[in-house]
């Protein structure tokens, strides 16, 4: 096998929690958020990697520490065979063309001030790829290649001429402008209307075609997972507890979590499934994960083992990975 | 009939022109049905769901059109009426629940007081407030907390705990499980089903089809301001006559759907200048030229309890 184009090895990102003044004058041990605590994944190229999770899962704080727009506590990331966790930002602005990132909200990562042509052009000003008129030209084109056509007209627009699906063209478009091999896709389609988030999906999917491009796809919706990934990686309070092919891990999900999210979907094909799963509660809070297994409180299959020893990732079926120790294959 | 909206229009009066947020729309909801709108951004789901409460925002103005609601037409009450019914009778939830809770306040106040000011005796709210928490699944020990110690979904309980207060006949849900995570939006809508058992009326809105398909009665198609295509589930998931609907039963991303979604092409129009005759044409792939652009389709029923405003409706399968 070829070797994948981003390998990320035992990646933790731990935040401190503020601590009070007394805390602080009784010296209180600090405290920390253990946001992303330990995950590993390839991406090779070419392949789209889902991460998904509920809120305050480390799915996003994983995409930006892969990046490094965050800095990682511990760990390794490894692009295009360069180590990259210990460059400094000067050594890593080559790699910076090369990975981008598409945020959620394309209302607040757009300039409102800033034409969106100019706005498309701006990386390749940035990284000086091409003088002003040539940065146009392929602003222009990249408009067009995004489907905001007019593209002429469109270039003079500013963002709150747009709707939510054009503006996260311009966004798409932002990103994509510098052919970069890889892109951290932070829930893309999430704040668009469920009938416009095909035609967002179709266009990254042009652009894997087109660029060969990786993505780390992170969406808190499963359904939008299995439209666009060809791995699945499901993610709970910092950890991955199962990883595998999107369809293997969707017919046969081995994590209880991972069989819940699935069941709380909304389907129109299969309208009022049988029995569910119940899980019930909230995702706990990170600063303070439960022991052992940090789904067992809500895990209807938990029993001491579960409360007492951390499971670790094996494989249940063909490149299919479980953290459970009770999986339901 | 618990509620009828006969040719409701409702028009936002901005700086850049007067935007026809919803047209000429009339339906009506039976007792202890739960039925769902269903639209786009700007579809005016929700401006029709705020106009039937008398709730437009300014701009917007209701500019015809009646709202029976047991008869009696709620754009016509005096402010006191009205108040006596809203909270009451009628109940809302929102998408952002911070939009009806006050962040200075513990939630346990706020859900005593929804109560005392329709006349129930403090000891009394006081008891059933905990008994309401218990209905939406949250620990008692939540009523002493502020709103922004809780999650989303915990406001969203805590907002759907003041709704319940008085056994409403009609509760109207604009989009309250959009912000949330699945798991937690299921358990939402689970408590809805729970209101639904005990004879409350679900009025309920989202841009998303296939949570529409999970838990209704009817759902309702608007585009564009206009009601487009009205019928049970079944009817609409199942035989869809709008090419509207068909395009949006297919742009859903879904879990179990074999085969590719199919994005809808083009964009919503500008209700400023709305496009003329049938407001979908442009973006329909069955328009017919010199009727569908010429002439504006009107609602009808064309088998039992199904409503569709097309020229052609289900004229794909000719």
């Amino acid at each position: 096998m070829s070797e994948p184009l981003l390998k990320v090895e035992n990646l933790k990102k731990y935040f401190p929690v503020r601590r009070s003044i007394m805390e602080s004058l009784r010296k209180v041990p600090p405290r920390y958020v253990k946001a992303v605590d330990g995950i590993s994944f390839e991406i090779s190229r070419g392949e789209v990697l889902a991460l998904i999770g509920e809120s305050g899962c480390g799915k996003t704080t994983a995409g930006r520490t892969v990046l490094r727009l965050i800095e990682p506590t511990d760990g390794r990331i490894i692009f295009d065979g360069t180590d990259i966790t210990g460059l400094t930002q000067e050594e890593l602005r080559p790699f910076r063309r090369r990975m981008q990132i598409i945020f959620q909200d394309p209302y607040s990562s757009l300039s409102p001030r800033m034409k969106i042509g100019d706005a498309i052009a701006h990386p390749l000003l940035v990284h000086g790829l091409a003088d002003k008129e040539e940065a146009k030209e392929m602003a222009l084109k990249m408009l067009r290649r995004v489907g905001l056509t007019p593209e002429e007209e469109f270039y003079d627009r500013y963002p709150h001429h747009l709707s939510g699906g054009q503006r996260q063209r311009v966004v798409i478009a932002r990103a994509m402008i510098l052919k970069p091999e890889f892109v951290v896709a932070d829930e893309a389609v999430s704040m668009i209307d469920v009938s416009m988030r095909a035609s967002i999906l179709e266009l990254l999917e042009s652009f894997r075609r087109e660029y060969n491009l990786s993505q780390l796809f992170i969406t808190h919706d499963i359904a939008v997972g299995k439209l666009i990934a060809d791995r699945i990686a499901v993610m709970y309070l910092g950890k991955i507890v199962e990883i595998g092919p999107t369809e293997e891990v969707l017919r046969n999900p081995a994590h209880p979590y991972t069989m819940a999210l699935i069941q709380a979907v909304p389907s129109i094909v299969a309208r009022r499934k049988g029995e569910k799963l119940r899980i019930t509660g909230e995702v706990p809070n990170a600063a303070n994960p439960p022991s052992g297994c940090r789904f067992h409180p809500r895990c209807p299959f938990a029993d001491e083992k579960c409360s007492s020893e951390e499971p670790r990732l094996f494989e249940v079926g063909h490149n299919h990975f479980v953290a459970c120790h009770h999986p339901l294959l | 009939m618990l509620l009828e909206v006969k040719n409701l229009s409702v028009y936002y009066y901005t700086l850049s022109g007067v935007v026809r947020g919803a047209e000429d729309v009339s339906f009506s909801l039976r007792e202890g049905e739960w039925v769902t709108f269903v639209g786009e951004s700007g579809s005016g789901k929700s401006t029709v769901a705020h106009a039937v409460m008398n709730l437009v925002p300014s701009p917007g103005r209701i500019v015809s059109g009646e709202v029976l609601f047991n008869g009696k037409n709620l754009l016509t009450l005096s402010k006191e009426e009205l108040r006596e019914i809203r909270g009451k009778e009628i109940t809302m939830v929102f998408q952002d629940p911070m939009t009806s809770l006050d962040p200075l306040r513990k939630v346990g106040e706020q859900i005593v007081e929804a109560m005392t000011v329709h006349g129930v005796p403090e000891d009394e709210a006081k008891e059933r407030a905990k008994e309401l928490f218990r209905r939406v699944n949250l620990p008692e020990d939540r009523l002493e907390y502020y709103p922004h110690q809780l999650s989303g979904g915990q406001r969203q309980r805590v907002s759907i705990a003041i709704a319940m207060a008085f056994h409403p006949k009609l509760l109207i849900a604009d989009e309250p499980t959009t912000a949330l995570d699945v798991i937690v939006q299921d358990a939402i809508m689970d408590i809805l089903d729970g209101m639904k058992e005990e004879g409350t009326t679900i009025y309920f809105v989202t841009h998303d089809i296939s949570l529409a398909a999970e838990r209704s009665d009817r759902i309702a198609v608007m585009y564009a301001g206009k009601l487009v295509e009205l019928g049970t589930v079944e009817q609409i998931v199942e035989n869809p006559l709008h090419p509207y609907t068909k395009a949006l039963i297919e742009a859903v991303p879904d879990l179990w759907k074999e085969g590719e979604v199919r994005a809808i092409p083009g964009y919503p129009p500008d209700l400023r200048n709305p496009p003329s005759g049938c407001r979908f044409h442009p973006r329909c792939p069955f328009f017919r030229e010199g009727v569908c652009d010429a002439e504006e389709p009107e609602l009808r029923e064309v088998e039992k309890d199904h409503l569709v405003a097309c020229h052609f409706p289900g004229g794909w399968r000719e």
